[in-house]
């Protein structure tokens, strides 16, 4: 009987389904720990062009995944790593990040550009980006101590059309000279 | 694991001439290096798996103790050697790590030595130092070479045919050639046949010499021999560079192996019949698991690379001992740095759960890979992976494995960050 059962079990694949039941689904922890290769242990960033996504919002995490994966934001590799995950893991990710601590950045930055962007960012990011960029309203991105190259980046991917501006962010945007910008950039790259 | 008396009496440091069989009795076994009291994973090597695995372990569970067993008080990357080669880094400073940061900021306890056996049953590591107790075993030992498969191949070659597929003096002394060499001189890559350590490796090699030859030696050619019917990874990306940059420079042969060498004469013979000379040759020859994992019985029936369980990298050969990066059999997962960067966090990961009699965790797993064509421009691999449950292995999510749609800008400086972040991850 027992070796009947076997044979059967073995033939529908019963067993290696059984054997697979016993390792859990991927964890958030599992998922995000593979993304750190590139973004650092716990999403702290080290590399001045890949973004830190240490206390990063949620929802911010959640929109740039589904984006890159319809392909609606611009890419590189990201674009073809979001099509092997779904929504589900999308929140698992964005969930893990944004309980992680917020990775304090060591950068060359500008001085005088700082509180230049220090004047302008209140009036006028100041309503989604909240407190300094340290929060964001809904999907907006948390800002802080990001890597200044990029968001240099990101804001040359958005000025070229390449990348969609929000359209409160295209209204605010528009008025700003090349020089506000760069200041804006300096001041959420230092906020700590 | 198996020692000559003259092995076994250098390991612990006994002169086999002075005392010869009398002092055997004495000392019956090397010496233990640090008593085991509780729980304890040791890790062997120090490279992309092996610094990553004892990090995780220590982060997930501090009461586990982590011993890490490196023979070098550094390592040096082989992603991004090229780069140095092609000239693009005056030194492999930006390649190195030390670990004294790793070993204080996560309690890891770093031990430089060699190991020389593995027992299983005693689950114990011999080393040069003394032996190791543990609980499980994390073997991540990188590449050895299939050097008897070339006629003519012994202990010198690599000093006057350099493979420099570890980074490191190789990387230096290949360098040096190139630099020395007369302008209109031949430069030979010999490439394996697959797998092999880093697939687009080579391909990003010829071209990072290429570059080089075209600044620097007029006239020049780097002559690739490829084992391979094709070029195997990143293929019309390849291409598409070399014509654009090197098309009178590269010279790509396929189903060329190499499988004799005349050192004397400086050539290379394909099938023991067709001689190709070089000015410099780069001989990489084909590869299997480290040499720690065919001395302790870790490697399967092919006598190359070490079967392991997709889902907890347990070795299918021998039970608590684990087995990561090029030397274990990933199914789709390829042998790279960043493989071995996301296997050693899903060995950690069940590790940590299986010692503590909990329920293990699906693998969930990434390989991201650059490449540079020129001094500006590279191009990447990516996939995501996940292990099919029928059929026990690992395989890329679809839509996710692919290559870069072009040369990109962008990609060599996000590459830059990339080697910035996973340097820093297994440093720090």
């Amino acid at each position: 009987m027992m070796m009947k059962w076997r044979e059967w079990a073995l033939a529908t694949g019963v067993l290696a389904v059984s054997a697979m039941a016993q390792a859990a689904p991927p964890s958030a922890a599992m998922l995000a720990n593979a993304c750190a290769g590139c973004h650092g242990t716990n999403g702290g960033s080290a590399g001045p062009s890949m973004p830190s996504l240490a206390n990063q919002s949620k929802p911010a995490i959640v929109e740039a995944m589904k984006k890159f994966k319809s392909g609606e934001r611009p890419a590189t590799v990201m674009g073809r790593l979001a099509k092997g995950y779904t929504d589900a893991d999308f929140d698992a990710m964005g969930e893990f990040f944004s309980k992680q601590k917020l990775h304090v950045t060591t950068q060359t930055l500008d001085k005088a550009k700082i509180a230049k962007g220090a004047s302008l960012q209140e009036s006028n990011c100041g309503r989604c980006h909240i407190e300094d960029g340290k929060e964001g309203k809904d999907d907006t991105p948390v800002m802080a101590s990001q890597w200044l190259p990029y968001m240099q980046m990101q804001m040359a991917d958005y000025q070229s059309g390449k990348r969609k501006m929000p359209e409160k962010m295209a209204e605010k945007v528009k008025p700003l000279s090349a020089a506000d910008l760069e200041a804006l950039l300096h001041f959420y790259a230092s906020v700590k | 694991m198996t020692l000559d008396r003259r092995s076994f009496l250098k390991l612990v440091g006994v002169s086999a001439g002075a005392t010869g069989a009398a002092a055997l009795p004495m000392i019956g076994r090397a010496a233990e290096l640090m008593p085991k009291s509780g729980k304890r994973v040791v890790v062997i090597g120090g490279g992309y798996g092996g610094t990553i695995a004892a990090k995780y372990i220590r982060m997930m569970d501090k009461s586990i103790e982590v011993v890490l067993i490196e023979r070098n008080d550094h390592f040096v990357s082989c992603p991004f050697s090229n780069l140095y080669l092609g000239g693009l880094m005056k030194d492999l400073a930006p390649l190195t790590i030390k670990y004294d940061k790793l070993a204080a900021n996560h309690g890891i306890k770093v031990v430089q030595a060699e190991v020389t056996g593995i027992d299983p049953a005693a689950k114990s590591v011999t080393t040069s130092k003394g032996t190791l107790a543990y609980d499980r075993l994390v073997v991540s030992p990188g590449i050895e070479f299939r050097t008897d498969e070339i006629k003519g191949y012994d202990a010198s070659t690599p000093d006057i045919m350099p493979h420099a597929w570890k980074a490191g003096p190789q990387t230096i002394l290949l360098r040096k050639q190139l630099e020395a060499m007369k302008p209109g001189g031949n430069v030979i890559i010999s490439i394996p046949l697959a797998p092999f350590r880093c697939p687009p490796g080579p391909y990003e090699r010829a071209s990072m010499i290429a570059m080089y030859l075209k600044q620097h030696k007029p006239g020049s050619k780097v002559i690739v021999l490829d084992a391979n019917p094709d070029i195997v990874s990143k293929k019309g990306l390849f291409l598409k560079g070399w014509k654009k940059h090197y098309e009178s420079i590269i010279d790509y042969r396929p189903a060329k192996k190499v499988t004799e060498i005349d050192v004397k004469n400086m050539a290379v013979l394909i099938e023991g019949l067709e001689e190709v000379k070089g000015d410099v040759i780069n001989l990489i020859p084909a590869q299997k698991a480290g040499h720690i994992a065919h001395v302790a019985g870790l490697v399967g029936e092919d006598k190359k690379w070490c079967p392991v369980n997709p889902t907890t990298f347990e070795s299918k050969l021998h039970k608590d001992i684990h087995v990561i990066g090029d030397s274990s059999i990933a199914g789709a997962m390829p042998k790279s740095g960043y493989s071995a960067n996301s296997e050693a966090k899903v060995c950690a990961t069940n590790i940590v759960a299986l010692m503590n009699g909990k329920e293990i965790t699906e693998l969930s797993a990434i390989n991201t890979c650059y490449s540079y064509l020129s001094a500006k421009e590279a191009v990447s691999v990516t996939g995501v992976y996940k292990v099919n449950a029928e059929k026990q292995v690992i395989e890329g999510v679809p839509g996710s494995v692919a290559v870069s749609p072009d040369l990109s800008e962008a990609e060599a400086i996000y590459a830059e960050s990339w080697l910035k972040n996973i340097l820093t991850e297994m440093s720090t």
